[in-house]
């Protein structure tokens, strides 16, 4: 059933997406704040159930590129994730039905909801990451065949540029990499327009419904002075992010970042209450792969969340800072995400890492 | 010699300084006009230590007063907001996050104007100054008596801010304030706006307090410079106060530790300061207070001041001590301020912290007969209660298995035993009471880059050398003693996605204030 967004939703969602942005995605505040404006000048959001899109409904995700770091100074004008929209739909010669997400992790889960609210159209619960990723090709939509391009880009200065790579999302990705440097470093995407069908058969389905359950479920776990990783975990037991372990406790001892061919690379190091065991943390941007005392216990695309000691607000990669104190667990992602030909794309080896995937719930059997 | 002060919301604490050496020290009652408090507490140091207004080399001063003005909404002057970022950020304008009621107490007004720069220094566009013009005119048409001036990426070029000044100051005169947002924070379009808001709508009263203060010293006799702590612990002077009040906001707790580093001479240590209704436990590292990393948000305004990484629990002298069946609790309700009306050795009926302290013979406050009957079980379970929840909020604080030597401060640590679980032993030095007034005599100076570079291949250590040196230049720019000027804080984050290895440098120098001899 199609349901309504409204303002007092926001807070939640944001925190939500900030946990399924698996250390990465971009701060959502600045998304949030856009949705805000726009609802309260606009109305609610409607969102659609995948399950209602007709098969030969139109969808045109939009997504904001770039360096979340530039966005929180070069806020948007607010017309350009609209106009990229506008300059696909007229590229194509066909109007979109509804927008979607192309990642539900982080900033690029708020930027569908400010196109919703300022164009009427309805937001489609469903994406291609099932998290946060890097780079625009990681998608269950290429994973299972949907050309990422024809895609439009749009700057403040009402310009749009149509990049066209036929089926090569990786080219897409490099290609439209460039233009967003020009365009000051963050630029907003409209991509992978597909129909209701493809939506059906390629998203990651209900991830807007999750980030919103997510977020709810650590703020009631805080207010009702329970665990809030508890409450968690129980929360996800009924999605398909079925499984939640908490893979380390402790205190940040030591990070270190550097860029690498325009991402973030990077290890963070924890050290165990106890002053013994040791987590470390590899991430691009986001989490990668978390090794405790040596052995793998969680690693993508399942996701790797830290959260913050007492709280159990998600910590990103840019936010880790020597001395917090913190809890990180992993959760499953769903089958769809797990597929030879979906770990060919965003698996393991994708960003050089030797070990295999091995599903979070095998790695640390028993919930602790 | 050297006076520190902390005007707090209840009490005016000072003392009298001769290096590191406590000569006198007094605790008063807030003024409503912070002076009367502080030439009150001045007599009281002068009748503890005779002193000449002329062997005064330095007042150092701390004060909650301005960011108490923020949250009561008082004093605040009308003012406007002028971004320049054009086409860009039309879809977040100024203040669009702060409470209504905040908004209305400054008559907030945001205007957008064009200008702006990339991350890499490239123009967004180019300044319009018949748009500012304007801008100004309806500014001043609105009463507008201030103005906070915010530019995108200003951290890496000011160059908009500062022309933008220049036409204003052009068009509304010398006696409306302006406020720029390069000189105030950091990388964060909002959140570094928002501070910059809020000092333009601080900036008439930090003119009538900081005039307030000099005549109240001058008419003391004193002659020896002025000088104001900010939040990270370092200081500022007058003429700098007076345009940048918001940089007082953190400068209590920060004092506090920073005065109890001194009197317990440690450097790295965690601090518990016991007041009255709190116990705020913090960590020193090298001497500095480590900061916060979370966003902070004062009066409902998001701001990126850097504020000690302070935890609360609400354990004080004032606390009530309760019996339940599964033992006595203690707090986290006080009786505050009625501490002596209503605690036991006070004459008063309620069982509170500070009658434990007393019955445990820890302190020595009114009368000890009060509680000679109180059930030892009792007591001795309810202060191993505290020390216990104590003892669990440093366990949190500590960032490595080295042991972290705990010092306490302030008027209720009395309440702390001279061993805390797991944590060791309790540095308990003297003047405990008024380590806030003395961190602000001790304070030092400091200055600080945080800027976006562009890393050229094997170019890193020129760039790092570059920061480094202009923390150096600024600290040195701000009064400090160049031979003792060193860098305390540096941090290196690479910006995703961006060519040319673009990072994020964020440096800060502090060094001793250079005083005459």
């Amino acid at each position: 059933m199609s349901w309504k967004l409204g303002l007092d939703q926001l807070t939640d969602l944001a925190r939500g997406a900030a946990l399924l942005g698996t250390g990465g995605g971009g701060d959502p505040l600045i998304g949030r704040l856009l949705v805000e404006q726009a609802i309260r000048e606009h109305g609610p959001v409607t969102v659609l159930d995948p399950e209602e899109l007709d098969d030969d409904a139109f969808v045109i995700p939009t997504a904001m590129m770039g360096a979340p770091t530039v966005m929180v100074e070069k806020i948007p004008s607010g017309a350009e994730p609209v106009a990229a929209l506008r300059a696909l739909e007229a590229h194509l010669g066909r109007s979109a039905d509804a927008t979607m997400p192309i990642e539900c992790g982080g900033i690029n889960s708020m930027i569908p909801l400010f196109v919703a609210a300022r164009t009427g159209l309805p937001v489609v619960d469903a994406d291609g990451m099932g998290r946060a990723f890097p780079e625009l090709q990681m998608e269950t939509f290429s994973v299972y065949g949907v050309p990422g391009t024809p895609m439009a880009i749009a700057g403040e200065n009402g310009e749009s540029v149509i990049i066209d790579t036929g089926g090569d999302n990786k080219r897409m990705e490099w290609i439209s990499r460039g233009v967003t440097v020009r365009l000051g470093g963050s630029s907003l995407i409209a991509e992978y327009a597909m129909t209701g069908a493809d939506v059906k058969r390629t998203a990651i389905p209900r991830t807007l419904s999750l980030a919103l359950a997510v977020g709810r479920a650590i703020r009631q776990g805080r207010e009702n002075h329970t665990d809030p990783v508890a409450v968690l975990r129980e929360t996800l037991a009924g999605t398909i992010y079925t499984h939640l372990r908490v893979l380390f406790s402790g205190k940040v001892t030591d990070v270190e970042r550097r860029t690498v061919e325009g991402f973030t690379r990077g290890r963070a190091r924890f050290t165990g209450h106890d002053g013994h065991s040791t987590l470390e943390l590899r991430f691009q941007n986001e989490h990668l792969v978390a090794v405790v005392d040596g052995d793998v216990v969680c690693i993508v695309p399942d996701l790797i969340c830290v959260l913050e000691g007492d709280t159990a607000e998600p910590i990103t990669t840019e936010g880790l800072r020597y001395g917090q104190r913190v809890t990180v667990v992993g959760i499953s992602t769903p089958d769809l995400m797990r597929t030879p030909e979906a770990l060919d794309v965003f698996g393991p080896s994708c960003f050089g890492l030797d070990h295999p995937f091995v599903p979070v719930e095998r790695l640390v059997p028993e919930a602790p | 010699m050297r006076i520190g002060i902390d005007v707090g919301g209840t009490n005016t604490d000072a003392v009298l300084l001769d290096g590191s050496t406590v000569l006198a020290a007094t605790k008063a009652s807030t003024s409503r006009d912070v002076t009367t408090g502080i030439v009150q507490a001045l007599d009281a140091l002068r009748a503890q230590r005779a002193f000449q207004p002329g062997e005064l080399t330095a007042v150092m001063i701390g004060t909650t007063h301005f960011i108490n003005a923020l949250v009561q909404a008082r004093d605040l002057a009308p003012t406007a907001a002028l971004r320049l970022g054009l086409p860009a950020t039309a879809s977040l304008p100024p203040m669009v996050d702060w409470p209504r009621r905040l908004v209305g107490a400054v008559s907030g007004r945001a205007y957008l104007a064009h200008g702006g720069h990339e991350f890499d220094g490239r123009h967004i566009a180019e300044l319009n100054e018949a748009e500012l013009r304007a801008h100004a005119a309806d500014m001043a048409a609105h009463g507008v008596r201030s103005v906070a001036i915010s530019s995108v990426f200003s951290p890496v070029s000011n160059e908009f801010e500062l022309r933008a000044a220049e036409v204003l100051a052009a068009e509304l005169g010398p006696d409306v304030a302006l406020s720029l947002s390069h000189e105030i924070g950091r990388i964060g379009l909002l959140e570094r706006e928002n501070a910059t808001i809020v000092n333009a709508a601080l900036r008439e009263l930090a003119a009538h307090i900081v005039d307030g203060l000099i005549r109240s010293l001058a008419d003391y006799g004193i002659t020896a410079p002025l000088y104001l702590s900010q939040n990270d612990g370092t200081l500022m002077d007058v003429e700098y106060a007076r345009r940048y009040p918001v940089a007082t906001f953190a400068s209590g707790p920060t004092n506090s530790m920073r005065g109890a580093a001194l009197l317990s001479g440690l450097g790295t240590c965690a601090v518990v300061d016991v007041g009255g209704t709190t116990s705020d436990v913090g960590v020193l590292s090298g001497g500095f207070p480590r900061e916060a990393t979370t966003e902070v948000s004062i009066a409902g305004i998001r701001t990126n001041f850097r504020m000690p990484d302070v935890v609360s629990i609400g354990i004080g002298g004032g606390s009530l001590v309760r019996e339940t069946a599964d033992g006595p609790t203690v707090g986290p309700d006080s009786v505050g301020y009625r501490l002596t009306e209503e605690a036991l050795v006070f004459g008063g009926s309620t069982l509170t912290a500070t009658d434990l302290a007393v019955a445990a013979g820890r302190a020595d406050i009114g009368d000890p007969v009060a509680v000679a009957r109180l059930d030892p079980t009792l007591v001795k379970a309810a202060l191993d209660r505290i020390a216990v929840d104590v003892a669990d909020i440093v366990e949190r604080m500590r960032t490595s298995a080295d042991p972290l030597p705990v010092v306490a401060v302030g008027g209720g640590s009395v309440l702390l035993p001279d061993d805390l679980p797991g944590a060791g032993g309790v540095h308990r030095p003297d003047h405990f009471a008024v380590a806030n007034a003395i961190g602000a005599a001790i304070a030092q100076v400091g200055g600080e880059v945080d800027r976006v570079y562009a890393i050229g291949s094997g170019r890193r250590e020129a760039v790092v050398d570059e920061a480094r040196q202009e923390a150096v230049d600024r600290a040195i720019a701000a009064g400090a003693d160049p031979a003792g000027v060193r860098i305390v804080d540096f941090d290196e984050v690479p910006v995703p996605y961006l060519p040319g290895n673009a990072t994020r440098i964020r440096c800060k120098a502090v060094g001793d204030l250079q005083l005459p001899a």
